[in-house]
């Protein structure tokens, strides 16, 4: 066969790489990192211009701004990360030949031409129609159709990922069960399968309209069906970087999971309950009933919930064990005490964990609620909300794991390792800064995508109080912090792609498939058998008590900050 | 095995839960059932709830309802462009047409009366935010949405829109006001 089916062993952690999928791989983190420097440059203009003492950019620039800024960053930067991401759990977790590489790049490339169409379509000026597009509001053709290639070009990607799948169950290149990582990959790309599948609904008839050949489409329809692509596109993330916390665990510490089953089933919740909790962005709407906004958002909902609060227990509790089982046993948090805070790899990950978790987990269960949302639907509390969730959550663990894949995939030295210590910290901090002032100038009721909350022009203008401008401003100095995180970020990865002092794998040689696979299934030694095997570590028969007294944390302030929030909707005006 | 290699034991879903594990599934699962419970005792016991009641109309339609409105109810005009206030009785229905960029009439509401207040787009989406309450409504076209709401305390408030509708979306905002109820 015609087909490079060569492998190479990384010397330093081991992991085999098949080289098409390498390069891929590499391809595709490098597409999305040039988004996110796009989108990047865009959220200084438009935190600049929110800032109501500096008010940058026009309106018109603004709303073009901000539209690019969603769409660079919210699907371009995340979506080509996740596919390295998928490629990298499927072909090198499971020393795996990739299936078709061919179509891998074809799948690249049309993500590229999609991605530039779009941008085009933006920078023209003529579809300032923000990330959610919502008719009867319209765009360019151009605007539809670069994001149709696009996700065209993502699930022919997702496809590729289950064929390797597929390959490596026939050659029988791992053993048993494929790795919890890949299986959270997995989760991901089924959930990408049918999110992709109701874009395409939405979003070829909405181009069909935008070319004239379909007369009407309805607002509300619209709304429903596109959250089901924008809510679920959404779970792609967290079950991706949920994925990258786990893989983190096992790089940096050598983590187990606590129990396969339960991180596995909690995988399955995201599978089986996410699609129909996009309702919850639909709660403000008309025309749609309690019984539907009440089943929709939170029996489905909820259980990801859980999903997700299972996971942040059991990423950091595997952590723990880990930590206890190497000596650090004494007291509750010895274990996190001594955890290598100075590792980006590691410090990105737990406070991407800690973020998501308190910031972004918290704030969306409570104004996912059907009435608690009265109190915040469009506000700048959303986008607070979200930069938690996807930017502390997402980004945050994607860039987390970067400082792993330079030395590993790119074979390049970390440039700027003094930089890249605090990278984690400026970035991650600073937007939690940032989506902490935006929830609190939203329940002052400060609009979201909106150029002047001063209202000039305006025939009767309303008059913000000043803690809303003052909230504005600090969030605007937190956006610059995260934004110079962010710069930080890009300077490390992009110097050391091609600046980077090569690291040459000594002995490096191309060896056949057959060579490539995994050796002969060799069993752990019985020490490490998983029952009983933690008898020694931990507090109370707790293997992992400080995790433990973390998550109880947790669902305190969970708990007060979602009646908090009931206590101030029961003295609004009464509506029924 | 770590988490980026296959389980150890093959039949790894046989293997015992820890108890950190199970006893978080069960407190976190407790929690979640609280949390879906708290929107249905809400419909029954709380009093800000979002109204089910929207009907499909045309904007001529709307437009022709909100005019007969202004007709019957207007009481003065404020600013230079002449926006109509209305004073609609007490527990009547009161229409409001959310359009680029304005909303459209400008009501007067008596404090601790309750109205049936229409809410329509003639255009794109909008938002009506009604501040510094903060309370938050989607704004379809075609969707008369019915809400019924009662002001508690007088004063003047603002209605703005916060879904982004266009170039001139800054300026989209406009007044309730809201006085004692007249004594008699």
């Amino acid at each position: 066969m015609a087909v490079n089916r060569n492998f190479r062993t990384c010397p330093s952690t081991g992991l085999v790489y098949h080289e098409p999928a390498e390069k891929l791989i590499r391809w595709n983190a490098v597409a999305g990192v040039v988004s996110l420097l796009v989108g990047g440059v865009l959220a200084l203009l438009v935190t600049l211009t929110r800032w109501p003492a500096v008010k940058l950019l026009p309106p018109d620039w603004f709303y073009l701004a901000l539209t690019a800024h969603g769409l660079d960053m919210l699907v371009f930067w995340i979506i080509f990360f996740e596919i390295a991401v998928l490629y990298f759990a499927a072909s090198t977790l499971l020393k795996c030949r990739l299936a078709t590489p061919k179509v891998a790049w074809a799948a690249f490339w049309l993500m590229i031409v999609g991605a530039i169409m779009n941008n085009v379509a933006v920078f023209k000026g003529d579809s300032s129609v923000m990330f959610t597009s919502y008719v009867p509001m319209g765009a360019h053709p151009l605007f539809y159709l670069g994001l149709i290639l696009f996700a065209v070009g993502a699930l022919v990607a997702v496809f590729v990922f289950f064929g390797t799948l597929v390959i490596g169950k026939a050659e029988k290149t791992y053993n048993g069960s494929v790795p919890l990582v890949t299986f959270g990959a997995v989760t991901a790309a089924i959930i990408a399968t049918f999110t992709i599948a109701a874009g395409a609904i939405i979003l070829i008839p909405t181009f069909l309209w935008s070319v004239g050949l379909v007369s009407h489409i309805d607002s509300l329809m619209y709304r429903t069906v596109w959250w089901g692509f924008g809510h679920s596109s959404q779970q792609i993330n967290v079950a991706a970087h949920v994925s990258v916390w786990y893989a983190i665990a096992a790089i940096v510490f050598g983590a187990k999971p606590m129990s396969e089953k339960v991180s596995r089933t909690a995988f399955v919740l995201y599978i089986l309950f996410l699609q129909l909790a996009s309702a919850h962005h639909l709660l403000a709407d008309p025309g749609l009933t309690s019984n539907w906004k009440i089943f929709n958002t939170s029996y489905a909902m909820y259980l990801a919930v859980l999903a997700s609060m299972v996971h942040g227990l059991t990423v950091p509790g595997a952590i723990e064990v880990a930590q206890r089982e190497k000596g650090f046993n004494k007291g509750f948090f010895e274990w996190l005490r001594k955890a290598p805070w100075g590792n980006p790899c590691f410090s990105g990950m737990f406070i991407s964990l800690v973020g998501f978790g308190f910031l972004g987990g918290i704030s969306g269960v409570m104004m996912g609620t059907e009435q608690l949302n009265l109190i915040i639907h469009n506000t700048i509390y959303v986008p607070g909300h979200f930069h938690a969730t996807v930017v502390v959550g997402t980004t945050l663990a994607f860039m987390a794991l970067t400082y792993f894949l330079i030395p590993t995939l790119f074979r390049r030295e970390l440039m700027f390792p003094g930089m890249a210590k605090w990278q984690p910290y400026v970035y991650g901090l600073g937007m939690s800064a940032f989506s902490v002032f935006m929830m609190g100038a939203g329940t002052l009721g400060v609009p979201r995508r909106h150029w002047d909350m001063a209202f000039s022009g305006a025939v009767l203008p309303h008059e913000f109080p000043g803690t809303a401008y003052l909230m504005m401003g600090i969030m605007a100095v937190s956006g610059l912090a995260a934004i110079v995180g962010g710069a930080m970020y890009l300077a490390i990865t992009v110097g050391s792609v091609f600046l980077g002092k090569k690291i040459v794998t000594p002995g490096f040689e191309h060896v056949p498939v057959r060579k490539g696979m995994a050796p002969p299934p060799v069993w752990a030694p019985a020490a490490v058998s998983p029952s009983g095997g933690h008898g020694a570590i931990g507090l109370g028969g707790f293997v992992a008590p400080g995790t433990f007294v973390l998550a109880m944390v947790f669902l305190v302030s969970f708990i007060l900050y979602y009646f908090v929030n009931w206590k101030y909707l029961s003295t609004v005006w009464p509506l029924s | 095995m770590t988490a980026i290699h296959s389980p150890a034991q093959r039949v790894w879903w046989k293997q015992p839960l820890d108890r950190v594990e199970g006893t978080w599934i069960v407190i976190a699962f407790v929690w979640c059932l609280v949390m879906f419970f708290m929107m249905p005792y809400w419909h029954i016991y709380g009093k800000q709830n979002l109204s089910n009641e929207a009907y499909r109309t045309t904007p001529e339609a709307y437009l022709a309802k909100t005019q007969a409105m202004v007709d019957k109810y207007k009481v003065r005009e404020i600013t230079e462009q002449n926006i109509p206030v209305v004073h609609p009785v007490p527990g009547s229905d009161v229409y409001l047409i959310a359009r680029l960029w304005n909303f459209w009439p400008v009501l007067e509401l008596e404090e601790g009366q309750t109205y049936r207040l229409h809410i329509m787009s003639t255009d794109w989406l909008h938002g009506f935010s009604l501040q510094p309450e903060n309370i938050n409504i989607q704004i379809h076209p075609g969707y008369e949405h019915v809400v019924t709401l009662t002001p508690t305390r007088e004063g003047t408030y603002s209605i703005i829109c916060n879904e982004y509708c266009g170039i001139n979306h800054h300026t989209m905002a406009s007044k309730l006001f809201v006085v004692k109820p007249k004594k008699g």
